[in-house]
């Protein structure tokens, strides 16, 4: 087969298709987005399996597990937030077990490059007590996603393949190998599958029980390597994922790196760092995201006569992503030579809202509509419109997790905010804000809750949304909110008079209400049109 | 033999459509290749970025180490300015003379040429015109693609090839545009 160029994402999403995958599922987020994306382009409009976006995290997760319910294979990828929405089957899919292969992937955004948060899934995989590869380059990305189906099934457990930013959107080359027919129809031990406690018990114990298996399989795995310096026996190296790359990076030019083990799986193979640790005097570890390994090196040979560095210790960054040139310094190697512009009017260029979006003169109302009310407070939410932020808005004043606005703005609402208004997209409205609406509803919480209604998943770059024009209004209908409060305002300049009139009259209604801003995206419309 | 690039502008520049170029060229003549590149919020009007490697040896990291790029290739001045620390003591720095301004601080036009013209290598040429004379102002980026060709360790001929298949959907009047772009772009580099 001939070598493609994939992004780190599309390799994942090539090697699930390759090992004869029945059902995709995600809900958009950077860095994860074009793994689905990959799925859908490829799949021939489904016909080759089924991939699609789902409604959120914890939604697209149970929709594979009722594909690996079937005995067929089944991924599930999102960014390393959405792995906290779908937290609750993922724990519990660790107990009932996997039938078909079920492989989740997870994208972590190690210095924040487009997240609220940093957080790092290994941790994620530890508390469910899974298997978790974690590749180093687009080769692995493929050849780890393969093989994660087969453990899935041999354990009979989800495993999580673990990906960062910089490997998720970097391109290269990757070899791919003959595709497998995906699994015929083999439904699972209803026994297994049915949480009550008499079984969850059972299947706990048995998954406990299942961990020295783990380990075994960890420390066997050929995507994991230990080569020793044996002139060198001060220093080892023990290196995981993107980070193993940025340690080899800087021992080139002939120079040779200390003992060196690359770590690829998770739980940690011990047997391997039982070896290092018995030929050095000091361990640097390396890991891209909290310092996991470092705490797990620590804790699990109490360590009276190696040393450990790595983040905790201060020799590497315990914030933000790795680099060449951060590792380079943990490993007390002299920098290369750099230009200095500090001498230079360097301007920052941030992102802003695209020209001749909505979200602006949505905006320009709302700001408009608050100025007689200083003690207004705009609870905001996840998407394009958060960079109402920045100037020259200055909009919101919150913006926490998919959601939060509707159920913040209630909560502020009932501490006595006034006024209370929530700003929140069509689709993270989908998302996660239908459920706080309803709580709302259900008491008439005097607050404004404004959708800023593009048609699209805009941010991730266009994907669809489910909540959009009519089926918006009718499902806010059905929340219980009241008609006479629920409008719909064509965010435009022209429009900039009216939209202020109706704003400000909700404001001032004691109850609760909704404001639709309802105008495609700019972008969308543009891809549309072709140009 | 390695090259190493950081390709620099502002979002909506096409950026991305360069790195399409030169990947599918280093595939073409069997060297590895890896190019990070930046999506989501970056994307609006922001600046964006994308490290370019390519090598006949294996690759390590994603990223360039700073202090070590080959070439800094901009569409827009400014933008290659503010990668100056990735760039190594004796590497180039191809850019536009034509600035994208969407920011209300943006420096003063003639600061920021002259301080890409303290870097002992560099070549800049006028994008803008160079693109409206090909026939489309937002062929800027083929302009550099242009102009940076001549250092770049693949064949133009291969360049083209891609930039052909790049465009190819849009029509040959669309390929057209852009091969001249690119023409344009090398000839203004070189004279």
């Amino acid at each position: 087969m001939e070598h493609e160029i994939l992004l780190g994402g599309e390799a994942v999403a090539l090697g699930a298709i390759h090992a004869g995958l029945s059902g995709g599922y995600s809900y958009p987020g950077t860095p994860a987005s074009e793994i689905m994306e990959y799925l859908i382009r490829a799949s021939d409009g489904g016909k080759n399996y089924v991939a699609s976006w789902s409604v959120n995290e914890k939604v697209a997760f149970e929709e594979a597990l009722g594909v690996s319910y079937a005995g067929k294979r089944a991924l599930v990828s999102m960014k390393h937030v959405g792995l906290n929405v779908a937290a609750d089957p993922f724990m519990n899919a660790a107990i009932t077990g996997a039938n078909g292969g079920l492989v989740v992937v997870v994208a972590d955004d190690p210095g924040m490059h487009s997240s609220q948060n940093e957080q790092d899934s290994r941790f994620y995989a530890q508390f469910g007590q899974i298997f978790c590869f974690e590749p180093s380059n687009h080769q692995e990305a493929y050849d780890m996603t393969r093989e994660a189906f087969d453990v899935s099934e041999n354990m009979g457990l989800p495993v999580m393949i673990r990906m960062v930013t910089r490997l998720a959107h970097s391109r290269s080359r990757v070899q791919p190998s003959p595709p497998k027919a995906q699994n015929p129809i083999r439904y699972g031990e209803s026994k297994d599958w049915t949480l009550l406690p008499v079984n969850a018990r059972r299947r706990f114990k048995l998954l406990t029980e299942k961990q020295k298996e783990l380990v075994q399989a960890s420390d066997a795995s050929e995507f994991n390597s230990l080569r020793f310096n044996t002139k060198n026996t001060k220093l080892g190296i023990i290196a995981s994922g993107v980070a193993y790359n940025y340690v080899l990076e800087n021992f080139q030019e002939g120079t040779e790196p200390p003992s060196l083990l690359k770590v690829t799986t998770y739980p940690l193979p011990e047997g391997l760092f039982a070896e290092l640790v018995d030929h050095v005097e000091t361990i640097l570890v390396v890991e891209e995201g909290y310092p996991f390994i470092e705490r797990n090196l620590n804790g699990m040979f109490g360590l009276c006569e190696t040393k450990v560095h790595g983040k905790l210790s201060g020799h590497l960054p315990i914030t933000g992503e790795l680099s060449p040139e951060v590792v380079r310094q943990g490993l007390g190697i002299e920098p290369l030579e750099q230009k200095d512009i500090s001498d230079f009017p360097m301007a920052g260029r941030p992102p802003q809202l695209c020209q001749g979006c909505g979200h602006r003169d949505a905006y320009d109302a709302l700001n408009k509509a608050l100025e007689s009310y200083p003690q207004s407070n705009v609870f905001s939410d996840i998407g394009c419109y958060t960079l109402g932020a920045l100037p020259p808005y200055n909009a919101i004043q919150s913006c926490v997790c998919m959601g939060a606005s509707v159920s913040m703005a209630k909560g502020g609402a009932e501490a006595g905010v006034y006024p209370a208004v929530a700003v929140i997209g069509d689709s993270t409205f989908a998302h996660s804000g239908i459920t706080p609406l309803l709580d709302a509803a259900a008491v008439n919480t005097n607050m404004t809750v404004m959708i800023f209604d593009n048609a699209i998943v805009a941010m991730t770059g266009g994907q669809p949304t489910y909540t959009s024009g009519e089926k918006l209004i009718r499902i806010i209908e059905g929340l219980g909110v009241s008609k006479d409060h629920i409008h719909t305002i064509i965010p435009l300049p022209k429009n900039l008079e009216t939209n202020v009139r109706v704003i400000k009259e909700e404001l001032e209604y004691k109850g609760l209400s909704v404001i639709i801003a309802a105008r495609e995206c700019v972008q969308h419309a543009r891809k549309k049109r072709g140009s | 033999m390695k090259q190493d690039i950081i390709l620099a502008g502002v979002g909506g520049q096409g950026i991305l459509s360069i790195a399409y170029v030169i990947d599918n060229a280093a595939l073409k003549q069997g060297l590895s290749f890896k190019q990070a590149e930046v999506h989501g919020m970056a994307q609006r009007g922001g600046a964006v970025q994308s490290h370019l490697r390519l090598s006949n040896d294996p690759i390590f990291s994603d990223l360039i180490p700073k202090g070590g790029a080959d070439m800094i290739l901009s569409v827009e001045p400014l933008e290659s300015i503010r990668y100056f620390d990735y760039l190594a003591p004796d590497g180039i720095v191809v850019t536009s003379s034509s600035p994208f301004v969407n920011i209300p601080n943006y420096p003063e036009l003639d600061e920021v040429l002259s301080k890409v013209q303290s870097v002992s290598k560099n070549i800049i040429v006028d994008s803008a015109k160079l693109a409206q004379e090909a026939g489309f102002a937002r062929a800027q980026n083929m302009v550099i693609l242009g102009a940076a060709s001549a250092h770049l360790i693949l064949q133009e001929e291969n360049l083209k090839k891609f930039i052909r298949e790049l465009f190819q959907a849009r029509g040959d009047k669309v390929v057209d545009i852009n091969i001249r772009a690119f023409d344009l772009g090398r000839d203004s580099a070189a004279g």
